[in-house]
């Protein structure tokens, strides 16, 4: 079982991305699961979101402690809060940031920055699904195509053309 | 299984005239035929004023001595003295 | 059956549209708001016939009273303060047998406010006369709305199916919904033989003097200790038609069949205790779980017998009776009322407000309770 915990700010969409990730990784036949860690629901503080993707069926019901990845969605929270916490021993994290960072504890950390592509593509800094492009290029857990399908379910017409772009140029970014 | 329930006209049968300590009378010399008694009446006992026809084709109000408790609503609200609340005889 | 891949809430709103209730009410409250939203969607989209928005649970409740008590199919989701809120109609629910059905999104009462899973708010309505079904997760959830409709239309008594606060409610998992053609030959329409009707006119919820009042109240005891058939009867069928199962309906093992400890509980933290169990068998440990499910009616005797060989049995609730024994370490207690012998049995409130309990934890408490020694502890 591969867990997979989402680090952002209410607002940016963690929740709706860990929800992405379930659905697009449903689609190849594996069991799913995602779900929130609600905390003070306002905008702007430090959220978690969390998925388990595995080939048998999730019993269990709890956050996640020991992810095998993570994903940033806001680099200022590197400060706040200890995104590395638990990450398994291997474990990779991919991080929203113009910068080149090194996660501590990680194998390998991933960056792209999301926030440029997002604001290209959507004009607003909503990084959440660009960053599911980062995340399928860099674990090939899931498919770029049922994400996009995904997306395209989730959000109709225009808005999801210009989701599906930003996802897209994500993932050819960290794909070369 | 028993669904709690009552069926229609059970009160009909519980005859609640001898709980009154107060009786109410009629004077049908001074009833101008209002309704107002007829209205307030929380036991809708009293009967006769047919609110429907004009004032000079309706007929004195009157009360159903089974059921009326002798509140003395009726009393209080007739504006022309028409009903005397009297100790119940026993 | 499609299979989704949605939030547990939706999905659960979906299962009872299929069911076609008549009416539902509801006022959105967290953990529950989504399966309120949900059914609220399905009545813009026309696809329910009646969705009354209210300005608060105890109306909410009346209002699915008044619908069930007029012949409709009636149903309503609420959590916490909300059911709290409830609690005076909850009771006249029961007493005056009308067969409504609500979903419970679990959540802590306050004080200190908190939003959280535990089972507080309808454990507190235990003694109403409602039947409480509490599921493991949201596919069974999704098979017991049929189920609590069938039974409740049954037995005349209204029934909650009890699902944990997010840890359910906000999952999004892979479900099978069963739709409304397959759950229609399951579940027949709904048709008292006595309701509010202007043709027949009765009175219903009348008051009872003190000579009748307890006859009234030790009818529902009786045909809500006898519903333990019906639960069962009604989970056996459901299975033969969409084959899926859930223990005997009322209680379920795991690895009880060489099990000298066993750990008692219900609802989600159920999954984590069988990935326990499962790791600590590995280790040569004789470990269980028995999952309630039906907790009320409770079935003593099932439990009795489940428990009959361990040496040593542990009951893990999220919920508790301050200042008194835990109310589901009193009923499994209670099971053994009839037993000359019974296992050492222990008492451990868990899980309050959201506190995780992790696998790792059922793996202390196993570990704990596998010492044989009694003992009564908050984790």
């Amino acid at each position: 079982m591969i867990e997979v915990r989402f680090h952002g700010r209410g607002g940016q969409g963690a929740v709706t991305a860990a929800e992405l990730l379930a659905v697009g990784a449903a689609e190849s036949g594996n069991y799913v699961q995602s779900f929130p860690f609600f905390g003070v629901e306002r905008r702007g503080a430090p959220v978690q979101a969390f998925c388990r993707i595995s080939d048998k069926e999730i019993r269990i019901h709890q956050n996640v402690y020991t992810p095998d990845y993570i994903v940033v969605l806001d680099s200022t929270l590197l400060q706040a809060v200890d995104v590395s916490a638990g990450l398994k021993k291997g474990g990779v994290a991919v991080v929203n940031t113009n910068k080149q960072v090194k996660i501590k504890g990680a194998e390998a950390t991933y960056c792209v920055d999301a926030t440029g592509i997002a604001r290209k593509h959507l004009g607003k800094p909503i990084v959440n699904t660009a960053m599911l492009g980062a995340f399928a290029a860099v674990t090939g857990l899931v498919k770029i195509d049922a994400l996009e399908k995904a997306i395209r379910h989730r959000f109709e017409g225009e808005l999801g053309e210009k989701n599906v772009a930003a996802i897209r140029e994500c993932y050819e970014v960290l794909k070369k | 299984m028993i669904i709690p329930h009552a069926k229609v006209g059970s009160s009909l049968k519980n005859k609640t005239g001898g709980w009154r300590s107060q009786k109410p009378i009629f004077n049908p010399e001074l009833c101008k035929k209002c309704g107002l008694c007829q209205l307030h009446c929380p036991e809708n006992c009293i009967s006769g004023v047919e609110m429907d026809k004009k004032v000079e084709e309706r007929s004195v109000a009157k009360t159903d001595y089974d059921f009326c408790k002798g509140c003395g609503i009726c009393a209080k609200v007739c504006p022309f003295g028409a009903i005397k609340m009297v100790e119940e005889e026993k | 059956m499609v299979k989704k891949t949605v939030e547990g809430s939706f999905a659960i709103a979906e299962a009872i549209k299929n069911c076609e209730p008549d009416v539902v009410a509801c006022y959105p409250i967290t953990s529950s708001s989504h399966i309120a939203e949900g059914l609220a969607q399905f009545y813009a989209d026309g696809e329910i016939k009646e969705y009354i928005r209210t300005e608060q649970e105890f109306s909410s409740i009346s209002a699915i009273v008044g619908a069930s008590a007029a012949g409709s199919r009636a149903v309503s989701a609420t959590s916490s303060q909300g059911l709290a809120l409830m609690h005076e109609v909850v009771y006249a629910a029961a007493g005056m047998r009308v067969p409504i059905v609500m979903a419970i999104g679990n959540r802590a009462l306050s004080a200190p406010l908190n939003i959280w899973d535990d089972w507080q708010d309808s454990i507190a309505e235990r003694d109403s006369g409602w039947i409480q079904i509490y599921c493991e997760n949201a596919q069974e959830a999704i098979d017991t709305a049929p189920q609590a409709f069938k039974i409740a239309e049954k037995v005349m008594l209204p029934v909650m199916f009890c699902i944990d606060g997010f840890y359910i409610t906000h999952s999004v998992e892979t479900f099978e919904v069963p739709g409304m053609e397959e759950i229609r030959k399951f579940l027949p329409k709904f048709n008292p033989k006595l309701k509010l009707d202007p043709k027949n006119p009765v009175s219903l919820g009348v008051y009872a003097m003190p000579t009748h009042y307890q006859m009234f109240r030790e009818d529902v005891h009786r045909d809500a200790a006898a519903s333990l058939k019906v639960v069962k009867q009604v989970h056996d069928q459901y299975g033969k038609t969409f084959g899926r199962t859930y223990g005997d309906g009322l209680v379920e093992g795991y690895k009880l069949k060489d099990a000298r400890f066993i750990l008692v509980s219900m609802a989600s933290v159920c999954g984590n205790i069988k990935e326990a169990v499962d790791a600590l068998r590995q280790k040569g440990m004789k470990v269980g779980l028995l999952r309630i499910r039906s907790y009320r009616p409770f079935p003593y005797g099932q439990v009795a017998k489940a428990l009959a060989k361990a040496k040593a049995v542990a009951v893990l609730e999220k919920s508790y009776n301050l200042g008194g024994k835990h109310p589901l370490y009193s009923d499994v207690i209670g099971s053994f009322v009839d037993e000359k012998k019974r296992p050492v049995i222990s008492s451990i409130v868990g899980g309050l407000g959201g506190k995780d309990v992790t696998v790792r934890d059922c793996e202390g408490m196993l570990k704990k309770l596998a010492k044989g020694k009694h003992f009564e502890v908050w984790w």
